[in-house]
């Protein structure tokens, strides 16, 4: 009995199985293995021998590479949190207008459906330094001076903002939709008796629909520090293939890959991504392990 | 302190636009300290008078007084009342303390003051040891008394329990029953009870409102209510085994069903409707009495037996059931097959108008 099932169960499985082998578990050996080639040419196959760590040290000595994690983990860092704590607001705040509920839903979640390249195109319009939205809008503000804010005199700071403000933009669709749902799961009594027990507004919130909806906080704060830690069509949308003013000052992690990664024609280079892509597993498994650790204590299922 | 509605309205408006009059005109008063227990069948507005009261709902016509205080237009929160929840509602990531303790902290009670409440609060309704369990490690009947602390600890005017038994079983459901009744007494609070069950509401409430599609039928003490009970309706809703209704008429002073004479009346000749309690027909051990019938079935409990007649003519002036039943002493010893003379206690039989109000 239990033999045949077993036999039933990988059958099922073995369409996904197939996949992730082919997509997934390869490319993640073969990176592994091609971050200890030396001097590896892609185009002739060709390897001058083997080091353990040598790629390894070579990127962590490599400016640019530090500017990636410094870019990536301020994204992630801040755009996650900010992204959670807003689409949480809007949620709540869609819960109580139930008539114009669906409606905003769907403006809420148009981003999550558009192009992420072309939205960047238009975050890169309103944050022109002369005919952008941002500026106009700053200057009706009272504020005189127009910033630049990714232009050719821009600094990393004004343009770290752009990139968040787009980012957090960007992430907001998702999380505001799932935490919909994840409210709509919430018994109503609960909502009945806390205000049968004088709970403000605000105490429910926090004691009642925060530690409620916890199991879907941490899915979403895990998948969105994840997809903040893999962060590159945001950068190549609103900057281009420059990565910012000047070149490469907003390149992150995977966009660092990807630069290494197309230089095929000098020996090593395709190496120095794979162990960078490495690296960059390594840092978000370790950051999901952390996350459902930390979370143990505070999630209530 | 008592609760007076006035001429209190609540329409629901369903999806297709029709408007249903879930509470229609009601006028009650809940007087002070009592245990007043709102009957009726489901959909009868019993939940939505208690949410109503609560504030969880709003009323389109009518007013609603605690004392001489009006709530109408009240947010519950400032009304001051527990309410106990069908399903409890206790806050499932709360341990049995912060549940307890949750009213208080928001009515920024003092820290230590809120700690000996909730304790004093825990001791009341037994859960004294069971202060850091989560809810889901409670039982039903235990969750049912955390719900109840949590609603009585910050000292309320009202105390509402909305169907507060219906979850347990048939053994917990009777010991939770005389717990509320002990809880309700030592409390001195006026408390209103939702249920459908009217072996429950009778039992333990000082008085009873009957309820039916929005209306109030009746309110008294239970035995007045069962006794003399206005309508066929509420006649039918309270006892059981339930009341024999039968169409009958009246002749020159006698009550006849069939042409048989069961009873004496001084309502002149009409026709009418007999309700007659189970436990109103005797057996008549003389064997004189016109009304008598072959016993299909004998149900014998010890106490005393339920004899079981099954009409099966087509004329049958029986209304509503295919049977009709009589509870008599187990000394008769009856079998079925035996054919029984009754005779009817007058006090047990009721007359009703054919548009079921009593006569």
């Amino acid at each position: 009995m239990e033999t045949k099932n077993n036999w039933k169960a990988w059958l099922y499985l073995a369409p996904m199985l197939l996949l992730m082998s082919v997509f997934t578990f390869y490319p993640l050996i073969n990176a592994f293995i091609i971050s200890f080639y030396k001097g590896f040419r892609p185009l002739q196959n060709s390897i001058e021998g083997f080091t353990l760590l040598g790629n390894y040290l070579l990127i962590l000595r490599n400016p640019l590479f530090w500017n990636a994690m410094k870019n990536t983990f301020v994204i992630a860092f801040i755009s996650v949190p900010v992204s959670i704590f807003l689409s949480l607001a809007i949620a709540v705040g869609l819960k109580s207008i139930p008539k114009l509920n669906k409606f905003f839903q769907t403006i809420f979640f148009l981003p999550y459906v558009t192009n992420s390249i072309a939205v960047g195109m238009a975050f890169a319009v309103m944050f022109h330094k002369n005919y952008g939205l941002i500026n106009a809008i700053l200057e009706r503000l009272g504020f005189a001076g127009r910033i630049d804010w990714i232009g050719g005199t821009s600094s990393w700071w004004t343009q770290m903002v752009a990139l968040l403000i787009f980012t957090v933009w960007e992430s907001l669709a998702f999380k505001i939709l799932v935490f919909t749902s994840g409210m709509q799961n919430i018994d109503k009594q609960y909502y009945d008796a806390a205000k049968i027990d004088s709970a403000s507004k605000w105490t429910v919130f926090r004691r009642i629909t925060v530690p409620l909806l916890s199991p879907i906080i941490l899915y979403i704060s895990i998948t969105s520090m994840i997809g903040a830690l893999k962060a590159y069509n945001s950068v190549i949308g609103l900057f281009g293939i420059k990565l910012g003013n000047p070149s490469n000052s907003m390149i992150t992690i995977v966009a660092f890959v990807y630069k290494y990664r197309a230089e095929l024609a000098s020996p090593g280079y395709y190496s120095y991504a794979a162990a960078s892509a490495i690296i960059l597993f390594i840092i978000t498994v370790v950051f999901s392990l952390i996350q459902g650790v930390v979370s143990k204590k505070r999630v209530h299922y | 302190m008592d609760i007076k509605m006035v001429n209190l309205t609540k329409i629901f408006t369903s999806k297709n636009r029709k408007e249903v009059q879930a509470v229609s005109h009601v006028d009650l008063t809940i007087p002070s300290g009592k245990l007043i227990g709102l009957l009726g069948p489901s959909g009868c507005g019993k939940s939505t008078t208690l949410y109503l009261i609560a504030g969880l709902l709003k009323q389109n016509e009518g007013q609603i007084f605690f004392g001489d205080d009006e709530v109408s237009e009240m947010p519950p929160e400032k009304r001051g009342i527990g309410l106990v929840f069908q399903n409890y509602a206790l806050y499932p990531h709360f341990t049995v303390r912060e549940n307890i303790l949750f009213p208080l902290q928001n009515l920024h009670v003092p820290k230590e003051e809120a700690k000996t409440r909730t304790y004093d609060m825990a001791k009341l309704v037994g859960l004294e040891e069971m202060l850091d369990r989560k809810p889901k490690e409670l039982s039903g009947g235990q969750q049912q008394r955390v719900a109840i602390a949590r609603a009585l600890v910050k000292k309320p005017r009202v105390l509402l329990l909305d169907e507060p038994l219906s979850n347990l079983d048939a053994r917990l459901r009777l010991q939770t029953r005389e717990e509320i009744k002990r809880i309700q007494r030592e409390t001195g609070i006026t408390t209103v009870f939702v249920t459908h069950d009217q072996e429950e509401a009778m039992s333990i409430s000082d008085e009873i409102v009957v309820m039916k599609d929005g209306v109030i039928q009746q309110m008294g003490q239970p035995q007045d209510v069962y006794d003399h009970p206005d309508n066929l309706f509420v006649a039918k809703f309270l006892g059981s085994p339930q009341i024999n209704v039968f169409d009958s008429t009246i002749e020159a002073g006698k009550v006849l069903i069939d042409g048989m004479a069961i009873g004496a009346t001084e309502l002149p000749d009409q026709k009418v409707i007999i309700g007659i309690r189970p436990e109103g027909l005797q057996v008549d051990k003389t064997k004189t009495s016109p009304f008598k019938f072959e016993i299909d079935l004998v149900e014998t409990i010890g106490r005393d037996t339920t004899l079981i007649i099954e009409v099966t003519s087509e004329e049958s002036t029986l209304l509503d059931k295919k049977t009709f039943k009589a509870i008599v002493d187990a000394e008769n010893r009856i079998k079925p097959k035996d054919v029984i003379h009754f005779v009817v206690k007058p006090e047990k039989m009721h007359i009703f108008g054919l548009d079921g109000n009593r006569l």
